[in-house]
């Protein structure tokens, strides 16, 4: 069956349900070695929030590897996922067809983002600024996108190396008040680090965030905590460290916040990000990196 | 006439051996040592045995039919209490239950009733033996109509819930949050203990035998909640048997260095990720040599795993042998595999070097002192008694706490201080139709414990289903 049919099948509604959880509807190359991925799995799309992630394994003695979603659709019943060839298990999972099936995905994982507890008067009344940087882009969106379809203000930084690694542009402009391009290159946007751009529309600007939200590396994750809580704005940030289940059965996650340990997986993934201890946190998630384990 | 012989044991792999490879440790017996050893068995009228099984298996029957090579019959008959005998021969601590009550005991040598369970279970997984009941269960699911049951977990207490509803004429549903089933059995006891593919993996398809559906990667109170389960998925009733839940660390100085690991973790990558085979994409580290943190089951489990990983590995528990909760058998094998055990030593602090890495603990000796809550000496710091440990990974096996996404997801569901779920004597929870059992009421303990519960939340389930029916509710 071809591509197009099996998606005309899922968009009726008729296509097998859970049976085909994991089928790729849709596959695209957004940046080199960065795939996008529409996965058929309609329970976890119609329980998805902002912030939340999935488990996802490529193969029968493959890896589970959490991933955070970068939208969601209850109608169609699938979840966008973003992924970077990084290793062999990202590797694997990108040199998947679409039409084929994912062998794992379990979700939606974690806390949602904190905002959609707030009320409506909190929504409209507060300014958001989101720092998306590499691949952090992805994730950004589904909170901009819903703090956008609930009435806030949002403005947004992407960060990237250079203008062809620029991510989710087109879709980002269409849902945040003002979008910021940041590269480490000046192909595109204000030459420099996401902070460069910051620093420049709050101290320049004058701008009254209210709340900074930063998604992408820990180091720069790390940087843009730093210059919130410098500018006494609160910040938010999603780690993505490593983990075995993703439901908090392992531990092998844990993080410093404030100076307790805490799972990323069921306390997390999104923190204050004035109280996690980064250095700790890109200490561990390099753990495996640095053994050289060879598999 | 009772055989006067001594215990038959079981073979087992030589201990430098097996302390190189992930087979299992016992042999088990054979047709002639299972008739031998059942033959030992006195046929008590009124057996103690019976009752120390938490779920109740008819030990002198099946013995009896074991002792007359009748294995098929001893199969059925085990069968109608437990559906995971190869697993329970296997894993129960049977010196505190069956065998610990058996009269024989007393003066000599207990019947070895683990091992015949396991003969059994074997048996009739090997010669392909239908149990009895999977036909009429079958027809009974298709009149299942208003008898729709969710299980959350497909750990001992699930799959125990999910048989005897089964068998009940429920549609049974369970629900499992990994990518394979089975719980503690796939991902916390390992493959020398509790083959996968020959034993789990048999048991389970046995049950779906029943009638019973398992669907893998739902996580109930994230991808459906309970609430979803009865308003969505058209269930009747739910139980929850979601397990042990989050590991505990000691919260001492150094504990999130590198090479610092939960058993759960550790066992994790290794069981259900099957790190210990090259085929496998999952790292494992354990370093030149580990320290254990614990005493009990886990503990031994990760230690022997680390060892069979080529590490040198240490056990250091903070009471004496006689404290330690790990089943007798499990002391016995690591100790003859070659772990060491640093009794009456308590971690205060985890070392690390330069680049973050695990060096080493900082001990403290201890001594018993007065008894405290759990009936023993509770251990108490020696002064001026810390001492180095030298080690590069560190496994912290010092149990769980419930995992807390189904209660912070179900509203009107009572759970206690410890966190965990509230339950009456048949496993019914504060809320109409959800029952709950095993580690997620009990706190960590046994397969066999959560077995019990499984079984006795399902006869509540039955009549819950029933009383509904009949309009009583």
């Amino acid at each position: 069956m071809s591509i197009e049919k099996k998606r005309e099948g899922l968009c009726a509604g008729a296509a097998g349900g859970e049976g085909s959880r994991g089928l790729i509807v849709e596959k695209r190359e957004l940046a080199e070695n960065i795939y996008l991925m529409r996965i058929y799995a309609p329970r976890i799309a119609k329980a998805a929030l902002p912030g939340q992630f999935v488990m996802v394994r490529a193969s029968e003695w493959g890896e589970r590897i959490p991933l955070t979603i970068s939208d969601y659709d209850a109608a169609q019943g699938t979840v966008t996922l973003v992924t970077q060839v990084v290793g062999m298990s990202s590797r694997l999972i990108c040199r998947k067809a679409a039409g084929e099936q994912l062998t794992d995905i379990a979700g939606p994982l974690g806390r949602p983002s904190e905002f959609v507890h707030r009320t409506p008067e909190e929504l409209a009344g507060g300014r958001w600024l989101f720092v998306g940087g590499g691949l952090g882009t992805a994730p950004v969106y589904p909170q901009v996108k819903w703090l956008h379809a609930h009435g806030a203000s949002v403005d947004v930084i992407i960060g990237a190396k250079s203008a062809p690694l620029l991510i989710f542009r087109k879709e980002m402009e269409g849902v945040c008040k003002a979008l910021h391009i940041a590269t480490d290159d000046g192909s595109a946007g204000q030459k420099g680090f996401v902070t460069d751009v910051m620093r420049r529309l709050v101290d320049d600007e004058q701008q009254d965030y209210t709340m900074v939200v930063a998604i992408g590396p820990m180091i720069m994750m790390k940087f843009v905590a730093q210059l919130a809580q410098a500018y006494h704005i609160p910040s938010v940030v999603s780690l993505n460290m490593l983990m075995v289940d993703g439901t908090g059965m392992c531990g092998a996650c844990r993080v410093t916040v404030g100076g307790k340990t805490q799972f990323t997986c069921v306390d997390g993934p999104e923190f204050d990000g004035a109280a996690v201890d980064f250095d700790e946190a890109m200490r561990r998630q390099n753990m495996y990196n640095e053994l050289n384990v060879e598999h | 006439m009772a055989n006067r012989i001594g215990r038959v044991e079981a073979r087992e792999q030589e201990a430098q051996t097996r302390r190189m490879n992930f087979k299992e440790v016992s042999l088990g017996y054979t047709n002639e040592e299972a008739v031998l050893e059942a033959s030992r068995c006195l046929q008590c009228r009124k057996p103690r045995c019976v009752p120390a099984c938490p779920v109740n298996v008819q030990i002198p029957a099946f013995i009896a039919a074991t002792a007359q090579g009748r294995f098929a019959e001893a199969a059925h008959i085990i069968a109608t209490d437990s559906c995971l005998p190869a697993v329970c021969g296997r894993v129960c601590p049977q010196e505190t239950q069956c065998e610990g009550a058996c009269i024989l005991g007393l003066k000599g040598q207990a019947v070895n009733i683990g091992k015949l369970e396991r003969f059994v279970g074997d048996y009739s997984r090997e010669q392909g033996e239908a149990l009895p009941v999977a036909g009429a269960a079958a027809n009974e699911r298709a009149a299942a109509k208003n008898r729709q049951v969710a299980v959350v977990g497909s750990g001992p207490a699930g799959l125990s819930c999910a048989h005897d509803l089964a068998k009940g004429g429920c549609a049974v549903t369970i629900f499992e949050a990994l990518h394979k089933a089975g719980g503690v059995l796939e991902y916390g006891i390992p493959e020398f203990r509790l083959p996968k593919d020959t034993v789990v993996k048999k048991e389970i398809e046995n049950l779906k035998k029943l009638g019973v559906k398992i669907e893998t990667n739902v996580i109930i109170g994230r991808t459906l909640t309970i609430d979803a389960l009865f308003e969505e998925e058209g269930f009747e009733a739910v139980f929850i048997a979601s397990g042990a839940g989050l590991p505990k660390f000691m919260n001492i100085a150094g504990e999130n260095l590198n090479g610092v690991v939960s058993a759960n973790e550790f066992l994790t990558r290794s069981n259900l990720m099957r790190a210990y085979d090259k085929a496998s994409d999952t790292p494992i580290y354990t370093g030149r040599r580990v320290a254990v943190v614990g005493g009990g089951n886990v503990a031994m489990d990760a230690a022997r795993t680390a060892l069979r990983l080529g590490a040198e590995t240490s056990i250091v528990y903070r009471r004496t042998e006689r404290e330690l909760p790990a089943r007798a058998e499990e002391v016995k094998h690591a100790k003859e595999e070659g772990i060491s055990f640093y009794m009456l030593t308590n971690p205060v602090a985890v070392l690390g070097d330069a680049r973050g890495w695990v060096r080493g603990l900082r001990c403290v000796r201890m001594e018993l002192g007065e008894v405290d809550a759990s009936g023993r000496r509770s251990p108490v710091a020696v002064a001026n008694s810390e001492f180095e440990m030298e080690a590069e990974m560190v496994i912290m096996a010092l149990g769980t706490s419930p995992n807390p996404l189904i209660a912070s997801t179900t509203e009107g569901l009572v759970i206690d201080r410890r966190c965990c779920i509230v339950t009456d004597e048949e496993g019914a929870t504060s809320r109409k139709g959800v029952f709950a059992g095993g580690d997620i009421v009990s706190g960590a303990a046994t397969v066999i414990l959560a077995m019990g519960a499984g079984r006795r939340a399902a006869a509540g389930i039955l009549r819950f289903l029933e009383e509904k029916a009949a309009g009583i509710l």
